[in-house]
């Protein structure tokens, strides 16, 4: 491995608010979209002659087209409250990553152009002209924000960043900027059926392999079907799922609890992605387009429920936006109106007395739960609010004998993104990915020292990504990331009496 | 000293309008702008009643601050609180026979300068001593707290040590509640004040005090969370 050319952050006893060092992040940027990855998504190729008028015709479009930009331009009084709660500003200490920081790359320039005060004062108000330098600094850090809406819990008006990065990388896209990593994936599941570029036969073999594996763990045999018609559930997980550790054995996990409950289900392979990076991107369209493809399945397999496997902001997507984008889910069993959460599913189960569990054979973990930024402020499961927090710690402690939750702040609401959220879980964001974790570590690093912690449980198939590759940094074991699911499927009663 | 009196007169009356036609045209702006998606910050009510009720603390306790610094939220709350007891105790001025309640809250109202004077100097302070609000302040701020603590000084001064003619001073301003023009006391404090009051009124459309309005509709708190229960269709999300 190349070695590092920055300095990783130390673990200090008690969390610390830096001091600002300007420009600390500057040179930190994702590689730019390819010619072909932007027009394969209707962007332009690279950055259009008139980029200056584009992008404030664009700006303007978007302020008429989403309330949240318009209202979230105007209301913001810099108070301060957001300016200590980003991951990335508390791990990099650049004050452009300062929530408010952030949306003011956006703001001086939107006050500049469409309001009285920035026209004709715009010293006063700190409104500037939309210079190269500032479509650079756009790029720059409209990818440091991973879209977890940490800063919008505890904005006075609920100004929430993630619109507004969302709306920073729709302009640089639309006038040629688009990031390759996301835009590349996009342009995947467009072709391929998934993010990872996985094809029908090659998934296919990889779950005949799953079953084999199984088979010879268990002596049961667990099925991990694809595109069977008639089934009574299409299950839409990450792709990761599928071959990546430790996600896959939570796959395992699913698979096993739909074995145990007796429940016909299946895969799609024209489906076989959860996650949609229609949303980091700030693209409704692609967003949508991208969505479809579960509608279409559904239909086409004849499913009468949908399933959403562990992923934190395809959970937001299908919680929040599928019934807008695809719905209605009209042709769903009206037991089950709409899509579900996995881990809802698994938890109506247990309340059903439908799966046994043998808590000793996760006796040599002791667990903590790292709430998803996604599920945690952008989504529900079960019926109440809170449900989200609730269910998933329900699992745990239904498959675990030893679960300790880390700091309060650090949870629930108030949860920290993992570092590697909203399109940034690439390697040329490798610094950015590390010194953005140090918030999760530093109270991981406490509830180890406190509590013995042997292993974080999580339902993100990016968080399991991303802590995989950043905890060894700070001295954590990579394989203390686990599926909520492996706990689940490692100590569920296989094979007796239902 | 007529001419004085003219004057104040017709920049209120403009000021009002602008404050008032300013606010209404962002209202409607706001109000026509589609939502497309829910995005309400989670965990959040379900229902209407409860978005209302989360709207409601966020309004009067400034729920959402208080969450993210205790600091921030003491100076802002009990400056906004200070503010509106002081505008409340300025009703006397305007009523005639002074409505009871506001004839209760006179002593109060006075102490609320204090209140208002304390939570903006915490606040200035704020953007002077942390570095990282220092940081995102503009001079539009700064001049923001100036504006508003020149105003409050300038009551206090006058309740203290510049007594100005209180009488006349109504008689003033329940003559532009019938558009008719009184005269108006000629002291400079008062000048001072009331000429600060008219500059705050006239920003407030074109300045961060949108604030106001903009929190009723935050989509992120004003959204209910049932998107599961109810089709949200608006704008661009209406095929």
């Amino acid at each position: 491995m190349k070695k590092l050319e920055f300095d990783i952050p130390v673990i200090t006893h008690y969390p610390k608010t830096p001091a600002v060092q300007p420009d600390a992040m500057a040179h930190c940027q994702p590689f730019i979209a390819k010619t072909e990855h932007q027009e394969s998504l209707g962007f332009p190729g690279e950055l259009v002659e008139n980029w200056h008028d584009k992008a404030i015709e664009k700006m303007g479009e978007l302020l008429g087209k989403y309330r949240s930009l318009q209202v979230f331009m105007d209301s913001c009084v810099k108070c301060g409250a957001c300016t200590d709660k980003c991951h990335y500003f508390l791990g990099t200490a650049d004050p452009k990553n300062m929530p408010v920081a952030r949306q003011d790359l956006m703001r001086k320039v939107y006050r500049r152009y469409f309001t009285f005060a920035g026209k004709h004062f715009p010293k006063l108000v700190g409104a500037i002209d939309l210079t190269k330098e500032v479509l650079d600094d756009w790029y720059k850090y409209y990818h440091q924000c991973s879209e977890c809406r940490r800063c919008s819990v505890y904005c006075p008006y609920g100004i929430d960043t993630a619109e507004i990065t969302m709306a920073g990388r729709e302009i640089l896209a639309s006038v040629g900027v688009g990031q390759k990593y996301s835009n590349e994936i996009i342009g995947k599941v467009f072709k391929i059926g998934n993010n990872l570029g996985l094809p029908e036969p090659a998934l296919v073999d990889t779950l005949e392999g799953l079953e084999e594996e199984v088979k010879e763990d268990t002596d049961v045999d667990v099925r991990f079907p694809v595109d069977q018609k008639g089934a009574d559930v299409l299950l839409v997980t990450p792709s990761a799922d599928f071959f990546a550790e430790p996600h896959v054995d939570g796959l395992i996990g699913y698979a096993k609890v739909f074995h145990q409950a007796g429940i016909s289900w299946t895969l799609s392979s024209h489906a076989s992605e959860a996650a949609n990076f229609g949303m980091f991107i700030g693209s409704q369209d692609n967003m949508q387009r991208v969505a479809m493809r579960v509608r279409e399945a559904a239909l086409e397999l004849g499913v009468k429920r949908i399933i959403v496997g562990e992923c934190g902001h395809a959970w937001r997507v299908a919680y929040s936006f599928w019934n807008t984008l695809i719905g209605p889910f009209d042709f769903l069993d009206p037991n089950y109106p709409a899509p579900q959460h996995i881990c809802e599913s698994t938890y109506d189960l247990i309340q059903q007395g439908a799966l046994k569990f043998n808590k000793e054979e996760n006796d040599d973990k002791v667990v903590t739960f790292h709430d998803s930024c996604n599920v945690s402020r952008a989504s529900r499961m079960g019926t109440m609010p809170g449900g989200q927090f609730v269910i998933p710690r329900a699992l745990i402690k239904a498959s675990c004998n030893h679960f300790v939750d880390m700091r309060q702040e650090t949870i629930h609401e108030g949860t920290f993104c993992c570092g590697g959220g909203g399109g940034l879980l690439t390697d040329d964001l490798l610094e950015l990915r590390i010194k953005g974790a140090l918030p999760r570590v530093q109270a991981l690093h406490e509830v180890i020292e406190d509590h013995g912690v042997t292993h974080m449980a999580a339902i993100c198939a990016i968080c399991k990504s991303q802590f995989t590759k950043v905890l060894p940094s700070y001295g954590m074991g990579m394989d203390m990331i686990i599926s909520v699911h492996q706990l689940v499927g490692d100590a569920l009663e296989l094979g007796k009496e239902r | 000293m007529y001419f004085v009196s003219i004057l104040y007169a017709g920049l209120f009356y403009l000021a009002t309008l602008i404050l008032v036609i300013g606010v209404a045209r962002k209202v409607y702006i706001y109000s026509r702008i589609p939502a497309p998606l829910k995005i309400p910050t989670t965990p959040a009510p379900t229902t209407k009643s409860g978005v209302a009720a989360r709207l409601f603390r966020e309004v009067v306790l400034f729920e959402s601050l208080f969450k993210a610094s205790k600091w921030t939220w003491l100076f802002g709350w009990v400056f906004h609180f200070g503010l509106l007891l002081a505008l409340l105790r300025h009703l006397r001025y305007f009523t005639d026979p002074v409505w009871s309640w506001v004839g209760v809250i006179q002593s109060a109202g006075v102490y609320a300068g204090y209140a208002m004077v304390f939570g903006l100097l915490g606040l200035w302070g704020r953007r002077i001593f942390v570095d990282r609000v220092k940081y995102i302040s503009s001079p539009s701020d700064h001049l923001m707290l100036a504006l508003i603590l020149a105003i409050a000084g300038s009551g206090l001064l006058m309740k203290y040590i510049f007594h100005t003619d209180v009488v006349t001073l109504k008689l003033f301003m329940l003559g532009l509640l019938q558009f008719q023009i009184k005269l108006l006391p000629g002291d400079p404090v008062l000048l001072i004040h009331l000429g600060l009051v008219i500059c705050l009124m006239s920003i407030f459309p074109i300045s961060k005090l949108l604030h106001a309005p903009g929190l009723f509709f935050s989509p992120t708190r004003n959204q209910a969370d049932n998107p599961r229960e109810r089709r949200h269709m608006s704008g661009g999300s209406r095929a």
